[in-house]
Parts: structure tokens; sequence; C-alpha cells
């Protein structure tokens, strides 16, 4: 388990090794795959490319896209800076706690979503809105949210 | 192969996001059902310029457009207008909000609109180049490398007069110039597509719709400042953008306009993409650099400038999407035509974000030099419902706080500054007299205390301190020193922190507080929220409740 999950980090790191100082590149590649980035592969990416494991960790924790504990299958960032809080962005926020039955920064017990707030995702035409992992939700509203969590409870 | 119509599917971030994807696949079905494979050709294409119904589908050569084009319509469309050539005019998109038409309806360009950067959004098919070509695509490159020398071409990018569109307004030639000169074998063009700004979006459109003239136009700017390598930094919030990006990477240096000897010279450039994670603080351009270089996002010391030291150590020219969607026109039809747009210190044109509660939100480009009013009341339609206009944020919470007084200003990078407002990204957050001031001005600290990045002081701890007590003037719990404590925390932060994010935190801040006094002391003296947003813990009523 531990060999398989190290040789496919070691493949990540062996994917960038022509790219100049590629240490984002690799944690982009290594949450793709695990989703979020354990502590232990953190270090085996410090000694892997010959980097201070506080540096990795460092790199890590300061980028909001990074996650260093686990998260949902489902990743949801609710933007709440100003364009997307004058049209209503709290009540958002407050339809999706309440839907999920979570906090900001907590996953559902079922481990399906995660919810979190986050600055601008530059949608501001259609305000508020929303990222569920790759994906953008504009036009926000109680029902809307409710329409779209059905789409993924499938 | 000859198509006798064009069905463009609008293919965004947003228009995806209400199922784009699944009427072009429907189309594509139902075409190829009605045996018109051959005759009618469906494109994915960039934003039509502004947030329209979604999906927005256009047929040419009429010029129809069916929007929202809902999955089961698609086959209607198919029979009735490309089969039996009748056009289904209760699914023809007509205006606006409310039934109003909309100044973002056909036919474009608007009575103001003039396009220099959003030249091929909507019109062409971003994933293909030979579009791109059709229209003067990579003819700006050909020029210069067969015509210019990189310091005729630095004398073109400076006799326009090309001001940096990422918010600080810096001229562009200057930029090349100093990279240029600098020693070394080894120089970076970096493209900034870290659009973090709340209520910016239009450098997302521009890649979205258009990526090809990123591509050519760092090619330009390599050939300038003698670089053989350039870095597009794109927030990890545009999936889309790099999408469209990494294909378009592909086309060119599949058609020999990126990679060695282009186009039969001895010019060398080659592009590649490094994604964001999430961090405001990486549009800096230093820390937008450390980031590149797998480091926390943190600023540099300057100087020494990027020119002269910038990634990997090495003279590196960065600019903005924006800026480099201006140059292969200006290549091509010269610096003069360039400064007929536009004011005469500011020349071009700038492309507008609306955001906010206004009637039509979108984006728009238009020359330097138009006015608030023009934008908000005019394009923008006006304040939603009809409410009265409390202030205007220009270029996100780092930008500048219009304020109703200022509706008549130019808006260009060199005017706003006198109203201590700054033009920065073009954003325009158009906020009503229901909302609070004080809840307003929070929004903003929010974000500042969320995207500061620790490194110094004033920034870390001045943004705390300054949610901190706009939290307990909501709550009723303010007093006169508290408004003090803010003005002197703002001012400390403007005068002492590391970069331009904490320097710009308090702008916003400051502004409203000498605006607005009035408000913020109601707040503070009477324990009201004149807008009634705040949730008072209110002394006056609880002393109230206290005598019943």
């Amino acid at each position: 388990m531990e060999e398989t999950l190290y040789r496919e980090v070691e493949e990540i790191v062996e994917k960038y090794k022509e790219e100049k100082t590629p240490l984002l590149c690799v944690l982009q590649g290594v949450q793709e795959r695990f989703r979020y980035l354990p502590r232990n592969v953190l270090g085996y990416i410090a000694k892997k490319m010959n980097i201070p494991a506080s540096t990795v960790y460092g790199v890590a924790t300061f980028y909001s896209f990074f996650e260093t504990a686990p998260v949902g299958e489902y990743v949801i960032r609710v933007c709440k800076s100003t364009p997307c809080h004058v049209q209503g962005a709290f009540s958002v926020l407050k339809a999706l706690k309440r839907e999920l039955g979570i906090k900001e920064g907590e996953t559902t017990r079922d481990g399906k979503f995660t919810l979190e707030v986050t600055s601008c995702l530059g949608v501001c035409g259609v305000a508020p809105a929303m990222m569920i992992n790759d994906v953008t939700y504009g036009n926000l509203n109680d029902e809307r949210v409710r329409e779209i969590l059905a789409l993924y409870r499938r | 192969m000859f198509y006798r119509a064009h069905v463009l599917v609008e293919m965004t971030s947003n228009s995806v996001a209400f199922g784009a994807a699944q009427v072009k696949e429907a189309l594509e079905r139902e075409i190829e059902r009605a045996g018109l494979g051959n005759e009618v050709k469906v494109l994915e294409t960039g934003s039509f310029g502004a947030a329209l119904p979604s999906p927005f589908v256009v047929v040419y050569p009429e010029n129809v457009i069916y929007a929202p084009l809902r999955v089961q319509d698609v086959r209607r469309v198919v029979e009735e207008h490309l089969l039996k050539g009748r056009v289904v005019r209760e699914l023809v998109f007509t205006g606006g909000r409310e039934g109003k038409p909309s100044p973002f309806a056909f036919p474009f360009p608007l009575a103001k609109e003039t396009r220099v950067v959003l030249r091929n959004s909507g019109f062409i098919d971003p994933l293909n180049i030979e579009d791109y070509i059709a229209r003067d695509g990579y003819m700006a490159l050909a020029k210069v490398l067969t015509e210019m020398t990189p310091q005729e071409v630095i004398e073109t990018i400076k006799k326009s007069n090309l001001l940096g569109r990422g918010g600080a307004g810096f001229p562009t030639g200057l930029k090349w110039e100093f990279t240029s000169k600098a020693e070394g074998p080894e120089k970076y063009v970096v493209c900034n597509a870290d659009e973090g700004e709340p209520g910016t979006f239009k450098d997302r459109l521009i890649l979205e719709g258009d990526p090809h003239s990123i591509l050519e136009a760092m090619a330009i700017a390599g050939y300038a400042v003698g670089a053989q390598e350039g870095y597009i930094y794109v927030r990890a919030e545009y999936p889309q953008s790099i999408r469209h990006l990494e294909e378009a990477i592909k086309q060119a240096e599949e058609y020999g306009f990126l990679g060695d000897g282009i186009l039969g010279s001895a010019f060398a450039f080659r592009v590649k993409i490094r994604k964001g994670a999430g961090a405001y603080v990486c549009g800096e351009e230093t820390a937008l650099l450390e980031s590149i270089e797998g480091k926390r996002g943190e600023p540099r010391v300057k100087p020494p400038y990027p020119p002269q030291k910038g990634l990997w150590g090495k003279p590196t020219v960065i600019d903005n999407v924006e800026t480099l969607a201006n140059i292969p026109p200006i290549i091509l039809r010269g610096a003069e035509w360039f400064k007929n747009i536009g004011t005469p210190t500011c020349p071009g044109t700038k492309v507008f974000t609306l955001t906010g509660n206004v009637n039509n939100l979108g984006l728009i480009e238009v020359p330097m030099g138009i006015t608030l009013r023009e934008l908000v009341f005019e394009i923008g339609g006006g304040v939603r419902g009809g409410r009265g206009l409390k202030l205007v944020q220009t270029g996100g919470p780092s930008g500048g706080t219009m304020t109703p007084d200022l509706l008549d200003v130019p808006m260009a990078f060199d005017t706003l500054p006198k109203y201590n407002s700054a033009l920065g990204s073009g954003a325009l957050t158009v906020i009503d007299d229901t909302h609070c001031i004080v809840d307003v001005v929070k929004s903003f600290g929010e974000f500042f205390l969320h995207e500061s990045c620790g490194k110094c002081t004033p920034c870390r701890i001045g943004n705390k301190r300054i949610v901190e007590i706009l939290d307990r003037i909501s709550e009723g719990k303010g007093t006169m020193e508290h408004l003090e404590e803010l003005a002197y925390l703002g001012r400390h932060m403007k005068m002492t922190a590391f970069c331009g994010l904490g320097q710009a935190a308090p702008n916003p801040l400051l502004r409203c507080l000498t605006f607005f006094r009035e408000e913020f002391e109601a707040h503070v003296r009477e324990k009201v929220c004149p807008a009634g947003v705040c949730q008072m813990v209110s002394s006056k009523k609880q002393s109230l409740r206290s005598l019943l």
C-alpha cells in the first residue's frame, strides 16, 4: 500500500524533472491523484526533490488550493468577495450550511462534500458564485443550490 | 470544406455552468441526424462580451441569437431553422433583463464600444488557430521578425504610450527597454494571468476567447527583449483558460509560430503554463516569480526590479494579459493609430467589468477617459431596482472608492489618483444604498485578512485589527476612539507595508471613513445601523427593554 503510493508520487516527480523548480506542479499533480497532500508524502517529495521538508510544508500550507488534511469527494468553494457579497453570497453560504449540515471548513460525515469559503472566483458577472471541484456555478439562490447539490448527491 | 451555416456556441466557465457543453453535443447530434453534417458546422467560441443568458448560441450568416437555448429546444432549432430555414421566433433572444432591451444585445460593437483587446472574442473558435490566422493572427509576429529590429519594436511600443493594464499603469515600452538593456544571455517573458482582484474577469475572457493573441504578443516581447522562453502564470480558478491555452500552444507549435526558427527566422521562443494554487498576492509580480520558482508567494524586496533580476535571477519582463492583447494591433496598425484612441496621456481602450447591484452585469471595452456615469448609467443600465447609488469600487478592493460626487471624472490611469482613487484592473463594483458602509468595508477587510501573505507585520496584523474593530462597530460596541484607531492603522499600513497589497488594503477604509463619516458615527454614537444591515447588540435597545 505505502509502496505503491510512493511509487506513484515518484512518477509524478519524475514527470516534471525537466522543469526548473517544479515544486508547485508536483504538489498539484499529487493532490490531483490523492485529493490532498498527506504529511508523509510531503516528506517523501522533499527527499526526492532535495528540498528541505520545512520548505515543502511551508509551500503546501501557503496556497489555499492545497489541502493538507483529507477532504470530501467534492470540494465546494463559495466566493465571499464583495461583488458576490453585495448580491447575497451570505444567504448562499447559509443555504449550503443548512443543506449539508456542516460549517465552513468541515466535511460531511459520508465524505462526499467539503465546504470552504474563498476569495473571488472571477465570475462576478453571474454573482453569487461557487466552484465545485473544477466546475463553476453562478446566479445562485437557495433553490439553485438545492438543484446543484442534488446533481452531486446521485 | 465550405459550410453554408455556422452555429456558434459560447463556451466559457459561465456558460458551461449553464449546460453549454450539453447543448453543443445536442446540436451536433441533431445536425447529424438531419443529414446536415456537411452543410452546417458547430463551433465553440469565447465570450460574446457580456453576461448574456446562457447557453448562448448564434447562427451565422443570419446572425440569429438563441439564448438561453435549452437542450430540449435544440431539435426544433435544427429542424425548423437549419433544415427548413424558418427562424424559431419564440426562442430568439431579443433583449436584456426584465424585458428591457440590453445594450449588450447585438449588433455589436455597441454604441460606445471600441474593440482592440476583445477584437476576436466571440468571433472566432478559440480552439482553432486557423480562425485566429484568418483575422490577421500572427501577422504582427511575422512583421516583427521580417521587417523590424528589436529596437524598433520597443520604440513602437514606447511611442504608443501603452500603460500596463494590470493596475499600476507602468509604461510597457519602458519595461521592455529595461529588460532588453539588461545584460545576460538568458531572459524571460512572463504573462501575469493571476487575475485575483474581486470584480475582475477580463483576463479570463481574453484567455478563453482569444488565447493565441497572448502567445503572439509574448513571442513579440521575447524578440524585442531577447528572451527565448515565456511563462504564463494562470490562477487555479480558471481551468477553462488553462485548457484553451494548452491547446493554443500545441497548435502554435505545430504551425511553427512557437518553437525553433519561427517563420524561417533564427528566432526561437517557447511558452509554458504554470498554474497558481489560490493566492491573491501572487498577482504581485515578484510574488508571482517566487511562486513559479516553487516557493511561497511572498513578494521580494524591490529594487532590483524584474527587468534586472526576475525569474531565477534573470532579466524578466512581466506583462498583464490585457496589456499583451494590445501588442499585436499596435505593431500592425502603428503607434499613431493607438494614440488616437482614449486620452492623450492615457491612450487606448480599457476593459471594464460591471459587477454588483447594476442592471446589466458584464464587461465592455471602451476608450480610456469614459466617465463613471456613462459606464454605470448608460452601459450598465443604472442601479438595479431603481435604488440610489452609494459607491462604486473601481479596480477591486485595492483600487479606489468612487462616491457619487465623482461620477463625471474621466476614467484613466492618470486622472483618478487626483481624487485618491485608482483605475486598477478596471473592475467596477456597484453598491446600492441598501448596503451598510461598515459591512461593505468589512467585506474588503476580510478579503485582505484572508489574502495577506503574512510576510510583513503592518499587513498581517493591521488587517486583522481592522476587521476586529469593524466587527465591534457593527455589533454596536464601537467607540469614537475606534474610528480614530482605524484611521491611524490605515495611514500607517499605507506608509509601512512591504508590498502593494498591504499599502493598498486600507484605501477603501480611509476614503469611506471620511466620506461616510456620519454613517460610521451613527453606528458608534447612536448604536444604529442606518441601512439596517448590522445586527446591533444595542445598549440603548437593551436598556429600553429593561425598562419595559
